[in-house]
C-alpha cells in the first residue's frame, strides 16, 4: 500500500504479527435512522442546487444579453423538463434550507436528543414540501 | 483496500519519516476559519433564498423588459450580488467537501477542486457582470 491513510491502518497483532487493524463497519450494517437518510438528502440537495446555480447564472446572463437568447432560455425553462427542473430545485431549496437552518441550531448544541431529531426531521420534510407546495400554487394561479 | 497478494501480511511501501506522516494526516491549519465560512455563507442565504424564490415567482411570467428593468434596480441588483458573492463560495465549499469525501486519488482530487473552484469563480464573475449590466 502506498497511501498515507492506509499506512496509519497497519498494525501488529498479540503475536507481532502485522495486521490490517479492524475497521469500524460501515453504512450497511446499521438500521436505518432518519438522520442518516436526512444526511444523505442534504447532500444531494445541496449537489441539485449546485445544477441549480448553473441555471441562475444562464437565466442572469441571459437577461442581460440580447432578447432572442433571453426569450430562447425563458422556452427551455418553461417546457415541461424546465418546469419538472424548476420544480425539483424548488423542492431541493426548501429541503436544503430546512435542513440547513437545522444544522445551524445543532451547532448551538441543541437538538442532539432522540426526541428532538425526530422532530425537527418531520419538520423539515413538513416545510420542504409544504413550501414548495404553496410557492408553485401561488406560481400557478395567482401570478 | 488493496494488499498485496504475494505475502499474508500488509507491507508499508510509504517513502515518508513518522513525522512527515503525522504532519500530512495533522490539522490543515485553517479548518476553523472555514468551518465559520460556512456558517456565516450559510446564515446570509436563509433570507437571500428566501427573496429569490419571490424574485422568480414575481418574474415568472415576466417579459424581456419587464425582467431587465427588476434585475436592474438598485435594491435587486444589490441582493442579487449578496446572493451571488454568498452562494458560490457556499457551493465551492459544500462540492469541496463531497469531494474529498469520495476521491480518494490526490491527482484526481487536485484536479476537481480545481474544476469546482474554478467553475464557481468564473460563474460568479459571469452572473455578477450580468447583474452589473443590467443596474448601471
Amino acid at each position: 500500500m502506498e497511501d498515507m491513510r492506509d499506512a496509519m491502518l497497519v498494525g501488529r497483532n498479540s503475536e507481532g504479527k502485522r495486521v490490517l487493524r479492524p475497521t469500524s463497519p460501515h453504512l450497511q450494517v446499521y438500521r436505518w435512522k432518519i438522520t442518516m437518510l436526512q444526511s444523505i438528502l442534504h447532500r444531494a440537495t445541496g449537489i441539485a442546487l449546485a445544477v441549480g446555480a448553473i441555471v441562475l447564472v444562464a437565466w442572469l446572463f441571459a437577461a442581460a444579453s440580447a432578447e432572442p437568447t433571453f426569450t430562447f432560455v425563458q422556452s427551455l425553462l418553461g417546457s415541461w423538463i424546465g418546469l419538472a427542473a424548476l420544480f425539483g430545485f424548488t423542492v431541493a431549496l426548501f429541503y436544503h434550507l430546512a435542513a440547513g437552518v437545522r444544522h445551524l441550531v445543532w451547532d448551538t448544541g441543541w437538538g442532539f436528543e432522540k426526541p428532538e431529531f425526530n422532530a425537527t426531521s418531520i419538520w423539515i420534510f413538513a416545510f420542504a414540501g409544504i413550501a414548495s407546495a404553496f410557492v408553485w400554487v401561488i406560481g400557478f394561479f395567482l401570478v | 483496500m488493496a494488499l498485496e497478494t504475494n505475502q499474508d501480511t500488509p507491507q508499508l511501501r510509504v517513502m515518508q519519516s513518522p513525522l512527515g506522516r503525522a504532519r500530512g494526516l495533522g490539522s490543515g491549519q485553517s479548518g476553523a476559519s472555514t468551518w465559520k465560512f460556512e456558517r456565516i455563507t450559510s446564515v446570509a442565504l436563509v433570507p437571500l433564498s428566501l427573496w429569490f424564490v419571490y424574485v422568480v415567482l414575481h418574474l415568472s411570467r415576466a417579459d424581456y423588459a419587464t425582467t431587465r428593468a427588476f434585475i436592474g434596480e438598485k435594491v435587486h441588483a444589490v441582493l442579487f450580488l449578496a446572493l451571488i458573492v454568498s452562494l458560490f463560495p457556499h457551493l465551492a465549499l459544500g462540492l469541496r467537501s463531497v469531494i474529498e469525501d469520495y476521491v480518494r486519488n490526490d491527482l484526481k482530487k487536485f484536479i476537481y477542486l480545481f474544476l469546482v473552484n474554478a467553475g464557481c469563480v468564473l460563474l460568479a464573475l459571469a452572473a455578477a457582470i450580468s447583474v452589473i449590466k443590467l443596474a448601471i
